[in-house]
């Protein structure tokens, strides 16, 4: 299998007054199709960690390399138009446009990419909704579905460019326990079946327990496999 | 384009009331610019009209715009030289050899020209003395450079020409003496000239000061009165364009020697006055819609306070810092539009009953209609200065919306 994201030395510290070191000296390899989870304490860096994969944030040091290619030197406007193409996000809270509807919502991306003619990128998204079990809820708007099919309409827009990785931070945080496995299933089916790179950010162990591989960050740093499986076993119990 | 057009919809829709008010303040806002600045333009462009039309284009008096240098200066134009107790000479008043400069002036082309001696004199009839100022014309080259003839309300110039004793009065001084056409005045100059003449015809221009005061006769008859045998103390010149005034002053004054006043130079103060009213307008209409702009600031500012989330989600996207900035561009530029279509719509329903009015102007003595300027002028600039106080408004919380960092919102999300 490929490697699709690589880091080298990832450090990423808030300057000010007293400089707060968010994650340090992070190396690691996301394959193509691989599912991982990041777990770790509150305030260990986890969700700055996919920020700076997600080419949201910029390292105060060290490199990301996506699909081969380094990003370092690139610049805002670059690094937008790498994320449009080739990254997908999902958050904790869906972020939908209140005043769009779900096929709408879904289809922000694609219409900001512009690739598709109309008719076409209207087919894409339908048929994005539909593999997310939202086929009948295209013409809603976000205050007319519930908690999960929101959650699963910002997955469908993650998805709506055929991103390389998706990321996710916390996406079960606001759901239930039965939307929440809905959406495990969802990024395991990414994962595997569509051969589709995830990266989680989650303090749910049975969230993690479907993914490849689980990294553990402690203090921003991210533990040796073993430290790390030692961890995630604590967790569980 | 077409996707951002529908997120700033959406976003003014989800301010309608907001929306709405701000709408209404761009609309009156370029309502009331357009009238006022059509009012205040019809009203100089009125006044410079008649300023214009009833007055000369230039006019040749007899004096000189400088006195003549003293021969001592001449002789030592380096040196530092005092002259005391100068002794004016004494000159007959009046532009010598007269003929000869209106030989000159009138082979220029597109320039008409007319002598004209004036002076004051003591019209009297039925025992009532008053004072006026005659013009001593010919008729036939006064019709030329003069739209005196138009305010004839009886006689015309021409009649001088076959009454050589003829007169004609303003319709303020026959008001005044009670007296009518056909009727006998007697004539009194400063020399002590004594004539009957008989009134001819009447005028009446609506400027109360010149009905009062103006009163025209034969040039040789107002040579005879003064006794100024063969003198002008005016050439009057008309131009086929008003604009070239200056120039032409300027080439005649520098050919005959004497002071050549263009229109514009004699009005000076009063183009001033008008430049100075057109600022205070424009600052004060400009005002109305930087006010109204505000309005604007404050329904963007809103929708990027309440949709911070939804700008970083977009950014994390992949929208670029100048797509947000472009958004709520498009919304400053809708308000901006659509209060642009419904002001100028109530301005021009404003100047149509503004048209209908009519006001007895000071100096006026029959009421006339509102000057309104119905050009593209007042409109194009209503609309643009609208537009570009929309645009203003709406970018300073579009800049602040397009510099939103995901990360720092995302972070503080939960």
């Amino acid at each position: 299998m490929s490697v699709v994201l690589r880091t080298q030395g990832l450090t990423r510290v808030l300057p000010g007054d007293v400089p707060v070191t968010l994650v340090e000296d992070i190396n690691l390899e996301i394959e193509q199709g691989e599912f991982v989870a990041i777990m770790g304490p509150s305030g260990s860096g986890k969700s700055s960690l996919l920020y700076l994969l997600g080419l949201l944030d910029m390292p105060t040091s060290g490199k990301i390399w996506l699909n081969g290619a380094d990003t370092q030197g690139l610049n805002e406007d670059d690094l937008a138009n790498v994320r449009l193409r080739q990254l997908g996000f999902v958050f904790q809270f869906h972020f939908l446009l209140a005043e769009f509807t779900a096929l709408d919502n879904v289809l922000l991306p694609v219409r900001k990419l512009g690739l598709l003619f109309e008719n076409d990128a209207l087919a894409r998204g339908l048929e994005l909704l539909g593999s997310l079990g939202l086929g009948d809820q295209a013409g809603k708007i976000p205050s007319q579905m519930s908690g999960g099919q929101r959650q699963r309409v910002a997955v469908a827009r993650a998805l709506a460019n055929d991103p390389l990785i998706i990321f996710a931070d916390e996406p079960t945080g606001a759901l239930d326990t039965k939307a929440s496995e809905n959406l495990r299933a969802i990024f395991r089916d990414l994962s595997r079946r569509q051969n589709r790179s995830v990266v989680v950010v989650t303090h749910d162990p049975n969230f993690a327990k479907a993914a490849d591989r689980v990294l553990f960050l402690v203090d921003g740093k991210l533990q040796p496999p073993e430290r790390a499986a030692e961890l995630f076993a604590i967790s569980i119990r | 384009m077409k996707l951002s057009l529908s997120i700033a919809l959406s976003h003014l829709l989800s301010h309608r009331r907001q929306t709405l008010v701000s709408l209404l303040g761009i609309t009156l806002g370029v309502a009331f610019f357009l009238a006022t600045s059509s009012l205040m333009q019809g009203s100089d462009a009125d006044f410079i009209k008649r300023l214009v039309d009833n007055s000369p284009h230039v006019t040749v008096y007899d004096e000189y715009r400088d006195p003549r240098p003293q021969p001592a200066r001449l002789a030592y134009p380096e040196a530092l030289v005092e002259i005391r107790s100068v002794k004016p000479r004494t000159e007959v008043r009046g532009i010598r050899q007269y003929k000869e400069k209106l030989a000159f002036i009138s082979a220029i082309p597109h320039v008409r020209v007319a002598p004209v001696l004036t002076g004051q004199v003591i019209v009297t009839f039925a025992g009532k003395d008053l004072g006026a100022t005659i013009n001593g014309v010919i008729p036939d080259l006064m019709k030329n450079v003069s739209t005196i003839e138009e305010h004839f309300i009886a006689g015309s110039l021409d009649s001088l020409a076959t009454n050589p004793d003829g007169i004609v009065l303003g319709s303020g001084l026959v008001e005044k003496f009670r007296v009518g056409m056909g009727k006998n005045v007697t004539v009194t100059s400063p020399v002590g000239v004594v004539r009957t003449m008989k009134i001819v015809g009447l005028f009446r221009t609506g400027n109360a000061a010149y009905d009062e005061g103006q009163a025209f006769v034969l040039l040789k008859r107002s040579q005879n009165l003064l006794n100024r045998p063969n003198i002008a103390n005016r050439l009057i010149l008309q131009l086929d364009d008003p604009d070239n005034s200056p120039k032409v002053a300027q080439i005649v004054e520098t050919a005959v020697g004497y002071k050549a006043q263009s229109w514009q130079e004699a009005s000076q103060d009063l183009m001033s006055l008008l430049k100075v009213r057109r600022i205070i307008m424009y600052s004060v209409v400009g005002a109305i819609l930087i006010v109204a702009s505000f309005g604007i600031y404050n329904v963007i500012s809103t929708v990027v306070l309440e949709k911070t989330r939804d700008i970083a989600i977009m950014k994390s996207m992949g929208f670029h810092a100048r797509d947000i900035l472009f958004i709520f561009l498009i919304e400053g530029t809708i308000v901006g539009v659509i209060g642009s279509i419904l002001g100028t719509a109530l301005g021009l329903s404003m100047m149509e009953a503004l048209s209908r009015v009519e006001i007895k102007t000071p100096f006026n003595t029959e009421p006339t209609p509102i000057p309104l300027d119905w050009g593209y002028s007042p409109i194009a600039l209503g609309i643009g200065f609208a537009m570009a106080s929309s645009l203003a408004a709406a970018y300073l919380p579009a800049r602040k919306g397009a510099r939103v960092h995901p990360v720092d919102i995302l972070r503080g999300a939960g």
